[in-house]
Parts: C-alpha cells; structure tokens; sequence
C-alpha cells in the first residue's frame, strides 16, 4: 500500500478521514440490562455454516432461550440442542465430563453430517467451571479427522446477544489455514451476511479488481478462509471486537471504514477496500457509481416518508451506532436517542464521525429509567427488543422490532431500501389502521 | 446431562413467572444473569400481552460475579418497590444464580419492605416450569390466606339455607391454553348453577383477593398442573372441598355440572338444558361414520391429554392408539387413563422419544402440543393443538374455549377439520393411481398444493426372517394408504411368519388381511 501522500498525488481512492469529534454526548448506563445473551446468535450461525452443530452445555433456561428467541420453532430438525445440566452433574454424582462425551457421541450417532462441533458454554456451565476448552481438545482427538470440536462462550454473564457470534467466530479463527508466505493480498470480509448480500458485495469486490476475496463465516467449515500477513479484512458487522483482534493475532490488517449499511455507507466500506488495493478513482466510480445511483434513488421515496420523524434506539445489537447514522444522514431523521449495549470506539470511529452534532449516545441499559426517558420524549419510533415492542405500542408509541434487523439481509446498495423501509413500514402500518 | 433439542417446559422460574403476570399488584425480582431477561417476550409475543411482566431482573454479569451480587439483588428489589409499589412481592433466583447462593429471601427481608415478601425456593436443575407455577401460586396463596386462616381442625359450618353457595376457580395462569376463554365458559356454567365466584385466581387477582379464598364454600381447580397444590393446602386449612371433574368434553361437563350442583345443593337441570351443544349432534349425524376408528395418538399436559383421550374415544368415536404425557408430576392420573385404552403410557419430556412413538404408531390424527405439531408436519400425519406449550396461534382472537359446552364444539372443529372428509377418503381408496388426487397429496379442503412427504422410509422387499415379497404383493401393498401400510405390512409378515410362508403373495396379503381383521 502506499503511503497517504502518495495517494493524494495520483488518482488512487483514499478512505473518508477520520477526526475525532467532541460534541457527541455519551452517557454509560448500569442497572437492568433488557438484551438477549449470545447464545442467541446460534439462531443465525447455525443456518450460515450449514454443516456445523452448536451444543450449548446448560441448562433447561438455555433451551428454552433458544426455542424461544427464535418467535416459534421453525425448524423441525435444526443443527443446534442444549446438554442439559441436571443435579446429578452439580452434586458431582455424575462426572459432567463423562456425561458431555456420552451426550457428544449420541448427538453425532444423529447426525453423521456434522462436520463442526461448537461446544457453547453457558452461565451455569461458566459459574461451575466446566472447563469446555478441554473438553473440545479431549472430543476432537477422539473424532477427528471426521469432526472438529471447538468451543465458545454465549453466555449471558460473559456475552451481550451479536457477542455471541463474534465468540463463535473468534474460536474460529485459530483454524483459518496460514496463507502461504509472500501469497498475493487477499480480503477477508468477516462478519455473517445473507447469502444474497455476500454474492452482490463479491460481485462490487471482484468488478474493483479484487480477485481474491474471502468471506468469514464461509457456508461450510469445509471452505474456511486462509489468513496470513497479507490478509486485509473489512468488518461487516459492528460487533467483532475479539474476532478482529484474533486475526490481527494471525497477522492480518483491519481495514477501518463504515459499515455497508445504506447507499453511502456501502459506498464508504468498498472505498476502504478500493484504497487498500490502491484502485483508481475512475474505476472505482465506474464499477460503484450504477449500484450506488440506484440505491439513492431507491431511498428517495423512504426520505419523504422518514425524513423529520425522531427515532429512538433502544440497546440491541450492537447495530445501533451504524443505522442511526443511516437514518439521520440518508433518510434525514433526527436521533433522540442511541443506545448500544457496548460502543467499540476504535470499530465504530468512522461511523461516529458521521453521526449529526449532539447525538446522544447511551452505552449500556437501566431499562426503567430508558423507558421514562423514552415516555418523556414521545418519539416517532422507538427501536427496541421483543420484550417492549408491545407494551410500547399498547402505549401508543410506534416500534421497529430490533432483532428483525439482525435477521434481515440489509447491507449492501441493493438491500439499503429494504432497510429504510423496515423503519418506514411501522409508520405507514399506524396511518392505515383507523379501527 | 440430557440431550434436548426442544423442551415442552420451560424452567421453574418461567413458572413463577406466569403466576406473577398473571395477577395483579404483584411484583417478581429474580436474581438472574443478563439474557434471562428473553422470558419477558413469551408474554408480550406469544401472548401478545400489552404490558411488560411484572418481574425485575438483577441481569448480573461477569464483572458482577467478582462484586457484590447480593447487594446488586438488593439494589434491584428496592427500586422495584420504589417504582412499581406492589402490594406483594416474590423473590427467587434463576438457574445461574441459584448456583452463587446469594439468598433472595433473606436479602429481601433485610430491605424491611411494608408488603409481604414471598420466597421462592424453585430447584432450577430438578424441576420444570409447571412445578415452579405451582409452588409459586401455593406459596403466595399461603402467605395472603394464612394471617385470616381458622384454627387448625377447623370443620366448616352448612351454608344457611337459602343462600347462594360461592366457589373459587383455582389454575389460570398467564401464558395457559385457553384459560382466558375457560373461564368465561365455567363461569357462565357456575352462573347457570346459581353458584357465585368468590376468586378467580392467579389469572386476574390481587395479593387482598387471594387472602379471601377461606370465604368460598368449595374449590374448582380448572388446571390441576398449576392449582392442585394451593387448592389442597385451601381445603387443610378451610375444609374447603375440591371439585375433581374438569369440564373439557361433554361427559364430562356434565359430570362437572352435577359435581358442583351436589356441592352447592343446586338443580343441573338448567345448566345441562341450557347449552345445547353442536358437537353431540354432528358426532351422531351420518356424514360424522367416516370418523369411526380413526386411530389417533394423544400428547400433551396431563389435563388435556386425559381430557382428549376421553373425547377422542366416546364422544367422537376414534381409538386411541397411543397417549402420553409430558407433566411426570401427573404420571400416574395418565398410566390410568391410558389402560382405559388398552395401550401403555408415554411418560417423556424427550421430544425425540414422542417422535418415534409417533413414527412407530402411524396413527392417522396426532392430537398434542406444538412440539407434535411439527412431528406430524414431518410425517405427513394430520394434527391438531390439544395443549400448552403454547404458540402465538394459541392465542385466537375469537372466544375459544376448551371447557363447557361450547368448548366441546370448538374442540370438534378443531379435531376434524385436519382429516381428510368423508367421501374424499373414499374416492382416494378406489382410485388410487390418480396422478393428482392421491394419498400423498393433502386434504384438499385444506387448500395446500405441496404435496406431503411420503410416509417414513419402509423396509425394502427382502422381510424379515428371510421370507420375501413377490412384487406383485409389494405392489398390492402399496395401494393400500400409507397411514395403514406399515400395520398391514407387519401383519402380514406375521402371518407369514407363523405359517412359515416363504414367499408372501397377494393371497397371502388378503388372508392376513381376513385373519386379522377387526
């Protein structure tokens, strides 16, 4: 890569500048905390890496977490289950170790098709000590080359719900094969996407220039990407503080730039690749410029229908910083208020950048006290969890479910449409209904 | 440890939970790390409640561990009753804090709160959410009616005559099968009945309701799973006597009718004549025959499942081929019942074990949660929803309840309108090549136009014992419809198998057929 000078002279893309700002408000909040544990994230990764399984180690409370944070169980076999602690493990009557291998070897008995096991530690596994990274090691000597074991912790005592995927991915990444000394450079974008969205983002990587493009989580375990120290990575997602570090650990460089969220915001996240790979301005405007054209096109009729109206964040998925930059700086809403239940400074300093003058940010949650504040405020919409959704509206408030946004395939030029019409539907659902 | 993919019941908490959202006034604080918090959104999703559940969580984490968790719990109990003011509050802790032993009962005494504090000691790595529901509602109905309860030995005085006899309908919950709409139908059977309702209870009640539950003459425990325990402990200590029948069915609303009339000393008569029921008549009327011997497979809570069972075989006329249980507490009230049918009880909260009961059964209706819900979707095997554990379409908009008269209608449609209807069954039996119309395309009122899965994988030609189908046989076999199939392939082989027949063939599928028909 060349030096930031150097770009400036010849017609190469450089990355948006960042300054830090000091008229942003941040608040830290501490009380209850209404957010879901990481091993919700099971929910997605285990339909993204379609031959891996997640066997929480807890108990009956983690089950049925599972079961229900997905709304209704949708699938009738799906590749997650809960080993559930019962007393006999507490009162040391069984050994928990022996049971888990026992548990292991009827799960994969099951199914034959598993070729990634993740142990998923949970709080009681975590406050009993139950050493799950043995374990892993113990159970892949014993099954592989057939079955790789390796574990995370999704617990509610250690991970805040998208947590939970940067733990999975994080354990991950020690078994990313080492790229070959002196391999080309490669981008690795990290960070669970719908298919459709990792197609098109490929697509806009590959028309830059780029051949050599990786995405982590990959759809099997079988196609794990290789990093070494010509590894550049670009996060698609905001919540990967251990994950990004790990693969900074194995020699790879993060690439800082927004998150593809919205026209502009995906716009900003390829030109941080396209400044890497020293592409030039006119190719990048020629392979960019249709796509991003359409997208701002595609958001006009969303602005008319958004623009003005106050929103409110309530902590969810980490997700909240980025989106409430696209809907204050593309859709033209005000923000009352963002909270998230962790803000990761360093991964989050383009975005912030962008946020408007005043924004208030609040990390962490007293839902009690949010809630007045939010009842106080009387925004257009509130962006909350499942929890409050109802009750809000019961109180006349309009809600976008947050976990929807999690769920959705919502990056990109093509889908940031999609995602303004997510928060614009809620609107529209509330002017139509006159009975 | 046990391997679970999906639960029937939830933890012990979640139990405490449904009672305390269920009344009113009341205050939940349990002691829970952060993500328990999830189990406020069975209520305000599946149930579309528009309030949040009464319940503060402490939501520790790992930085909180190394603290001071026990005045984090004070902290958070505090508040709650600064904030909410409810005229009673439970404390307990979830699965991860029973584990660091902090003592919510204890540190909430300690706060000196002017309100009851009830302590719940819910063993999260034993027990199940129907227990913890039912401890919970027995625990807080003792700390409200003890400080107004009799003497003990306390024998209660005959009603003076000429006044009404009053009861308490002991069970609904938040987040139960019906029970909104159960209790409108009991009441209006209890009103015909010239009986008065002293206390609806959780479901509905205050903290002050529940310390005048000694002033009713008897107790109707509407879901024993989660009222049993409270209305024994009422009957010690008021002498108040239990009425055992629960009304889901016709028979056994009337047995529920004449029970209470026999307490209350009121005539049944315009309770059993005023509420005519669809249900009787259209089981009678002809286009009803085609319905006879189904072989059903009943799934669910005790109560309902027993209740099914029952409707199943004398008020619709099916066999019931298989029924089980997941509430081990009722275990023995459905070992009973089952044995009524001539078939063993399945007492499992393994989802994988009903599963291959139901693969085995091949029955042609499942009657169970949604648990078998999905298990019939998997095999092909029509089903309708008989009990909790609930899902949103659990929760009808429509009045729709399982108990009463009306609740025997509701539970016709809901049973029948899954089966293929009469005469459609009988052309799919003459003319079974039709490449359209045939046993493996659904029911057709039913509007689908994916076709089902075919029936579980069937072993190949070669039988067992080494006795071998002719193919004309096989081919014959497989015009029979495959919810039979699998009964007739068996039979037959059996057959062969005792007349050592070597070569099973159409002959000797129709002279099994005559040897083992019904």
């Amino acid at each position: 890569m060349k030096t930031g000078s150097e770009a400036a002279q010849a017609e190469i893309c450089v990355p948006a500048k960042v300054v830090p700002r000091g008229d942003l408000r941040f608040t830290a909040e501490r009380g209850q905390r209404e957010v879901f544990c990481g091993l919700t994230g099971i929910i997605w990764l285990h339909r993204k890496i379609q031959d891996a399984f997640f066997l929480v180690v807890g108990s009956r409370t983690c089950a049925h977490l599972i079961q229900s944070a997905a709304g209704v169980m949708i699938f009738a076999e799906p590749r997650f289950a809960t080993a559930i602690i019962d007393e006999r493990d507490l009162a040391g009557l069984a050994d928990a170790n022996e049971e888990l291998d026992r548990v292991v070897t009827q799960l994969l008995a099951r199914r034959p098709d598993i070729k990634l096991l993740f142990l998923v530690g949970s709080c009681p596994s975590e406050v009993i000590k139950l050493d799950l990274s043995r374990a892993a090691l113990r159970l892949s000597g014993r099954f592989s080359p057939q079955v790789r074991v390796l574990n995370y912790s999704g617990s509610g005592i250690e991970t805040t719900f998208t947590q939970g995927e940067d733990a999975c991915l994080a354990a991950l990444v020690p078994s990313l094969p080492a790229a070959e000394r002196g391999a080309p450079a490669s981008l690795l974008v990290v960070g669970a996407l719908a298919d459709v969205v990792e197609d098109q983002l490929r697509g806009l990587l590959n028309g830059l220039g780029l051949a050599n493009v990786q995405f982590f989580p990959p759809r099997r375990s079988t196609e794990l990407p290789s990093v070494g120290a010509n590894t550049r990575f670009l996060l698609a997602q905001p919540f990967l503080a251990d994950t990004a570090r790990a693969l900074e650990e194995r020699g790879a460089k993060h690439l800082p730039a927004p998150f593809p969220l919205g026209a502009d915001g995906t716009l900003a996240w390829l030109r941080a690749a396209a400044a890497a790979w020293q592409i030039d301005e006119a190719t990048f405007r020629r392979v960019t410029q249709p796509a991003y054209e359409r997208a701002q096109r595609s958001l006009v009729r969303y602005r008319e229908q958004l623009a003005g109206k106050r929103v409110f964040f309530f902590p969810d998925s980490q997700l909240e910083v980025p989106l409430a930059r696209f809907l204050a700086t593309e859709l033209a809403m005000e923000l009352v208020e963002v909270g998230t239940p962790f803000l990761h400074r360093a991964h989050l300093a383009a975005e912030l950048e962008l946020l408007p003058s005043g924004t208030s940010l609040v990390e962490g949650q007293h839902v009690e006290n949010q809630l007045d504040r939010c009842h106080a405020a009387r925004p257009d919409l509130v962006v909350c969890g499942l929890g409050l959704a109802n009750p809000l509206e019961a109180q006349g408030l309009t809600t976008k479910w947050s976990i929807e946004l999690v769920f959705t395939p919502i990056q990109g030029f093509n889908q940031a449409a999609d995602l303004a019409e997510l928060f614009a539907r809620p609107l529209v659902r509330r002017t139509r209904l006159v009975a | 440890m046990q391997l679970t993919v999906w639960t029937y019941e939830g933890p012990p908490h979640v139990g405490a939970m449904r009672i305390a959202t269920a009344m009113r006034d009341v205050h939940y604080v349990l002691h829970a790390p952060q993500g328990d918090t999830y189990a406020d959104l069975l209520f305000t999703m599946i149930e579309r409640l528009p309030r949040r559940p009464p319940v503060t969580y402490t939501t520790f984490q790992a930085r909180d561990l190394g603290g001071d968790t026990a005045g984090l719990f004070q902290r958070a109990a505090q508040e709650a009753y600064d904030r909410f003011q409810p005229k009673a509050m439970l404390v307990g802790a979830s699965c991860t804090a029973e584990l660091i032993q902090d003592d919510p009962g204890g540190l909430a005494r300690a706060l000196k709160l002017p309100i009851p504090v009830v302590q719940l000691e819910l063993p999260s790595y034993q027990k199940k959410e129907n227990w913890g529901a039912a401890e919970t509602f027995y625990q807080i109905v003792r700390a409200m009616a003890s400080p107004d309860a009799p003497p003990p030995g306390f024998k209660r005085p005959s009603r003076e005559p000429g006044t009404r006899a009053s009861c308490n309908l002991l069970g609904p919950t938040a987040l139960g099968f019906r029970h909104r709409d159960d209790i409108r139908a009991v009441t209006q059977l209890l009103e015909q009945l010239k009986v008065d309702v002293n206390v609806i209870a959780p479901l509905g009640a205050t903290p002050a309701d529940l310390a005048r539950l000694g002033e009713a003459d008897f107790n109707v425990v509407l879901y024993p799973e989660t009222g049993m325990q409270a209305a024994q402990w009422l009957s010690r200590t008021f002498d108040q006597p239990v009425v055992k029948s629960i009304p889901i069915g016709l028979g056994a609303t009337r047995e529920f009718i004449a029970e209470v009339a026999a307490l209350a000393g009121s005539d049944p008569a315009p309770a059993l004549h005023g509420a005519p029921s669809h249900s009787s008549w259209y089981s009678h009327s002809v286009d009803s025959t085609y319905l006879t011997g189904k072989r059903v497979f009943v799934f669910g809570d005790a109560t309902h499942a027993v209740a099914a069972a029952r409707i199943a075989s004398q008020e619709l006329g099916f066999t019931v081929v298989g029924l089980g249980t997941y509430s081990r507490e009722f275990a023995r009230e459905v070992r009973e019942a089952a044995k009524q049918y001539g078939v063993e009880a399945l007492i499992t909260d393994d989802y994988l074990q009903v599963e291959a009961k139901v693969a085995e059964l091949q029955p042609e209706l499942v009657l169970g949660t949604q648990m078998e819900r999905h298990i019939a979707k998997r095999l092909g095997v029509p089903c309708a929803v008989i009990s909790a554990p609930v899902h949103v379409q659990d929760f009808p908009a429509r009045y729709s309840p399982q108990m009463g008269f009306e609740g025997a209608n509701v539970i016709f449609d809901t049973w029948v309108h899954p089966l293929m209807m009469g005469l459609e069954e009988h052309l799919l039996t003459m003319f079974r090549g039709d490449f359209e119309f045939n046993d493996a395309a659904p029911a057709s009122h039913l509007g689908s136009t994916a076709a089902l899965k075919p029936a579980p994988a069937e072993p190949a030609t070669a039988a067992a014992g080494g006795r071998v189908w002719a193919p004309e046989a096989e081919k014959e076999l497989g015009k029979i419809p495959f919810f039979v199939r699998g009964k007739a392939r068996r039979n037959t082989e059996r057959y062969a198998a005792e007349r050592a027949v070597d070569l099973i063939t159409v002959e000797t599928l129709y002279d099994a057929k005559a040897h083992f028909s019904r």
